[in-house]
């Protein structure tokens, strides 16, 4: 379902649980799909001996698909132009996250009609790990 | 300066298997039927998918290649001696703009070019050094299907937690 123009204001927000306890296997299952295979991700070994970090962590890419899944059940899928986000904390396994879609402008171009989006994705602690932008096609 | 060029075909079971990993049931990228009743018309892929171009690329150094040392952990905790130069790279910020949604029996052409490059000190890691890419897929009419820009970081040491 696309977003309507006329029933759509600024401030409005869509918000989901785009994982709970994330685990190690969905983090490899990533590393899968996607093709990168770094060690960070998936090797504790190499991660806590060799890197120096407490853990493998999560992709940002991972973070940032999981917050895409809240953009897309909002503004309907194939409806993005834009979407770009900055990594801002690592995501460890067993972390939860909430992601927080928000208009910030509803506007029309060239006689179509779009919303800017801002988004946000928090741990279990409420601390930000990855924020963005972006903008999706909505209908009168 | 051209870095790599590329050919993505994009198939249904990659998407699939993509969306499954990032915990997204959505029909329309698992379920021609369903996706076929839906306002896009068929399967597409998701928005992120883009970046699992990295399976189509014969160099990308973050693969194991057979008869090649890797720097993750088998008998010891890294295959190589000391650090390998790429591994300790983070994503740091990543931007897609996009014409239309990529969809199974696209056959993409991909060009990855450098951006630019800087430098900041930061208390969490040391000296971070930013690298960034920007990435162009185009289909076989030479159309635009998507633009994606990436920034990699590079910390001194790795980072803290803040």
């Amino acid at each position: 379902m696309a977003l309507k123009a006329s029933t759509l204001k600024v401030g409005d927000t869509h918000v989901e649980r785009v994982v709970d306890n994330l685990s190690r296997t969905q983090i490899v299952q990533y590393a899968g799909a996607s093709g990168d295979y770094n060690p960070l991700h998936t090797d504790e070994v190499y991660t806590t001996q060799v890197a120096g970090y407490r853990s493998v962590f999560a992709h940002g890419m991972l973070t940032m698909g999981l917050t895409g899944k809240v953009l897309t059940n909002y503004v309907g899928a194939g409806r993005l132009n834009r979407f770009g986000v900055r990594f801002t904390n690592q995501v460890w396994p067993g972390d939860t996250l909430d992601a927080t879609a928000t208009v910030a402008a509803i506007r029309e171009e060239d006689g179509k009609l779009f919303a800017d989006l801002t988004v946000s994705t928090v741990n279990q602690d409420g601390k930000e790990v990855m924020s963005g932008t972006a903008t999706a096609r909505i209908d009168p | 300066m051209l870095l790599t060029k590329l050919t993505f075909p994009v198939e249904a079971t990659h998407i699939m298997m993509f969306a499954r990993a990032i915990g997204d049931a959505n029909p329309v990228y698992h379920d021609a039927a369903a996706a076929a009743q839906s306002e896009v018309g068929g399967v597409i892929a998701p928005p992120t998918f883009p970046q699992a171009v990295a399976q189509f690329d014969p160099d990308y150094h973050l693969r194991p290649k057979p008869g090649q040392p890797w720097f993750g952990s088998g008998r010891t905790p890294s295959g190589i001696e000391g650090q390998p130069a790429t591994s300790g790279a983070l994503h740091a910020e990543q931007h897609f703009e996009y014409h239309r949604p990529l969809r199974p029996g696209d056959v993409l052409t991909v060009e990855i070019r450098p951006g630019k490059t800087w430098e900041k000190e930061s208390r969490r890691a040391g000296k971070l050094t930013f690298r960034e890419r920007i990435v162009e897929y185009r289909d076989k009419t030479g159309e635009l299907v998507v633009t994606a820009r990436s920034v990699a970081v590079t910390p001194e040491r790795p980072v803290s937690e803040g």
